[in-house]
């Protein structure tokens, strides 16, 4: 905290969209939001007219909405036109499917405009749409679409074979599955023959702000995967976020590298730069840092949305070879998914000869909720100042409800004032759960997090055992489940070890059954097995072999004391320890 | 070190990584990061394994050169000169 904060020129502040962030704060309230949207004309909220129709409506249509860049080849353009006669074609394909509105949609695929054309078009049906990682594998995918009872899946042939068809028979809920590189086989659809007898003409269904629209997966401690609701109305903070937050600016090159298999690649990937009119990078390809700064160069991006993982890649880049590029395009930098150290802030100003501006939120708030704004100075380290509209507080648990901490610099866990249109509605049929998250009139974010005397909010650490590698929250349930099906592993325990790049990695601890030696021939077929069910994100990066795990006189597993032993730190109270604290 | 020897080691490494994709059945112009569903980060540490191993360092500007086994196999015997 003891690092000079980067102030910010007078030009920064005067062009910036929030000036003046307390005035912005006094301004603002979320009827004045709701105000920079349009509606649908014959009264209702839907997401996808909001980002796509109502520039056709006004003038707008031709100006470029997307350009795709695929891994390999040329890039390819879609006006907002474009986007309107493909999405309200997909909407048909859909309606001429059977689907009704509030029925699932899933997606299973990279970063394509089918992505963005079936999310929008399934959205114009009124049906909800859930983006899946493509870098899951088979359990984690089935796990997913179960909870959500899938109705429709838009996916590619080598996904489909390899995570899906093997148990579809066992999902009787899956009517449709819509392949985009493939023409129809026994079983599948192809997307291309669909769209090309759909008709271009549709009615978009007049969705309430209060409709379920997206359904967003997150890991839980324990038990399956939490399925996060979202409704039209999210819709309105998507864009004031992407206004206020992200800088964006109507004639903005906008590249959000996130994968649209997470919340970020839905919001700030898909639904915020399109209802702000601007022109998205879609970038097909892989981390590649010549890559990437080449599309940072060429394509004249203006604001860039990224990740630290991807940040500190850059970094080792730079440092291995430094380039003396400039990036003349380049304005406005922001970064999410876990917290940015401040070494990585800093060494942007000389990269790119301006500070990254991290901020804060989780799939649960569906928008940015914490950030550094363009006119404000950055703390290296810290995640900024709460947004307008947005109500936070650092809190301690105290009994039934909660005592809100005033004391400057002191750790508590994270706390938000409920009320914003992209909060959660539900975790899908898991209502228990939902209802545990506010407790004293606050929703509780599980962050452990503290305020400094000027306002900004620290990030400090998790309260539970969850994971977060790359940028995505990784359950260690669910990760010692698919373990504990291999038939060597009598127990098994993962958790996150601090890791340079990633912020974390997966480290998981394997007790053998008899019989079995522990050894590397073991550990390699260990480490396949879960590579094959969960796929690369979330399957462990180390095994270890353990005699025993520590658990608690009840039987848990204490997750907390092995991490503190392979870290060296003190292992805290240990007085439910099985076998006593010795 | 053989040529063999390298290949070997290529293999050993991918191997330590992604297990379950026997290194036969990959084609030798297959992309890597694909055909082992390897992801950035360990692309990064298959680069630095292959680092500790045969003593050359691969810079970030040469990773287009490791795209394929094939083409790691020869970028490595010319580093190495054999």
């Amino acid at each position: 905290m003891a690092r000079p904060p980067i102030a910010k020129s007078c030009d920064n502040v005067a062009h910036a969209n929030m000036p003046d962030y307390a005035r912005a704060i006094s301004d603002f309230s979320w009827d004045k939001a709701r105000a920079m949207l349009d509606g649908l004309p014959g009264g209702g909220l839907n997401i996808a007219h909001e980002a796509v129709d109502r520039h056709v409506a006004h003038g707008r249509g031709a100006k470029c909405a997307l350009r795709w860049l695929p891994a390999k080849g040329d890039a390819v353009e879609l006006s907002y036109q474009d986007l309107h006669r493909q999405t309200n074609k997909f909407a048909n394909v859909l309606k001429g499917l059977e689907v009704a509105p509030g029925e699932r949609v899933y997606a299973l695929l990279g970063r394509t405009p089918e992505l963005h054309i079936a999310a929008l078009g399934a959205l114009k049906t009124g049906a909800i749409f859930c983006p899946l990682f493509s870098a899951f594998g088979p359990e984690p995918t089935r796990a997913r679409m179960e909870i959500g009872e899938a109705n429709v899946l838009i996916t590619t042939a080598a996904h489909y074979r390899k995570k899906v068809a093997p148990w579809r028979a066992a999902l009787a809920s899956l009517r449709h599955v819509i392949i985009i590189d493939q023409a129809p086989a026994e079983g599948v659809l192809g997307y291309h023959a669909l769209m090309d007898a759909a008709a271009e003409r549709l009615a978009v269904v007049a969705t309430r702000p209060d409709d379920p629209a997206l359904l967003h997966f997150t890991s839980g401690t324990t038990g399956k995967p939490k399925g996060v609701v979202h409704v039209h109305e999210a819709v309105i903070a998507h864009h004031m976020t992407g206004f206020y937050a992200l800088d964006l600016h109507p004639d903005d090159i906008f590249w959000c590298t996130a994968d649209p298999g997470w919340v970020t690649g839905m919001s700030y990937g898909v639904i915020a730069p399109l209802t702000l009119g601007v022109t998205s990078i879609v970038d097909e390809g892989e981390f590649d840092a010549l890559r990437w700064r080449r599309i940072l160069r060429e394509e004249r991006v203006n604001v860039w949305y990224t990740a630290p993982t991807a940040i500190r890649m850059l970094m080792k880049a730079d440092a291995q070879a430094p380039q003396a590029e400039h990036f003349p395009a380049l304005r406005f930098l922001a970064s999410v998914g876990e917290p940015l150290n401040p070494e990585a802030v800093e060494w942007s100003v000389h990269a790119f000869g301006r500070p990254f501006h991290d901020n804060w939120w989780q799939t649960e708030t569906g928008g940015i909720m914490i950030a550094n704004y363009a006119s404000m100075d950055v703390r290296p380290g810290s995640m900024g100042k709460p947004l307008p509209g947005i109500e936070a507080a650092i809190v301690e648990r105290a009994g039934d409800g909660v005592r809100v901490t005033d004391t400057p610099d002191t750790p508590g866990e994270l706390a938000l004032k409920p009320g914003w249109p992209s909060m959660m509605r539900a975790y899908l049929h898991q209502d228990e759960r939902y209802k545990k998250c506010f407790v004293g009139g606050w929703y509780l974010t599980g962050d452990l997090a503290m305020r400094d005397a000027e306002g900004y909010y620290w990030f400090v650490g998790r309260a539970d055992d969850l994971i977060k590698s790359a940028g995505h929250l990784i359950g260690p349930f669910e990760v010692e489940s698919a373990l504990m099906e291999h038939p060597a592993i009598a127990e098994a325990a993962v958790i996150g070890l601090p890791d340079p790049v990633a912020g974390e990695v997966v480290k998981a601890f394997v007790v053998a059954k008899p019989g079995h030696v522990a050894n590397e021939a073991l550990r390699r077929d260990i480490l396949g097995h879960a590579r094959k069910r969960l796929g690369p994100a979330i399957a462990p990066k180390i095994i270890a072999f353990i005699d025993d795990l520590p658990k608690t006189r009840s039987g848990k597993i204490m997750r907390r004391l092995l991490k503190a032993r392979e870290l060296g730190l003190p292992e805290g109270d240990l007085s439910t320890l099985e076998g006593g604290a010795q | 070190m053989t040529k063999d020897d390298l290949l070997a080691i290529i293999a050993d490494e991918l191997g330590r990584i992604a297990p379950e994709v026997a290194f036969n059945s990959v084609s030798l112009d297959d992309a890597i990061q694909a055909a082992f569903d390897i992801d950035s980060m360990d692309f990064l540490n298959f680069i630095i394994a292959l680092h500790e191993r045969t003593g050359v360092n691969v810079p970030e500007a040469d990773y287009a050169r490791m795209r394929t086994i094939a083409s790691a196999h020869a970028y490595l015997q010319e580093r190495l000169g054999i």
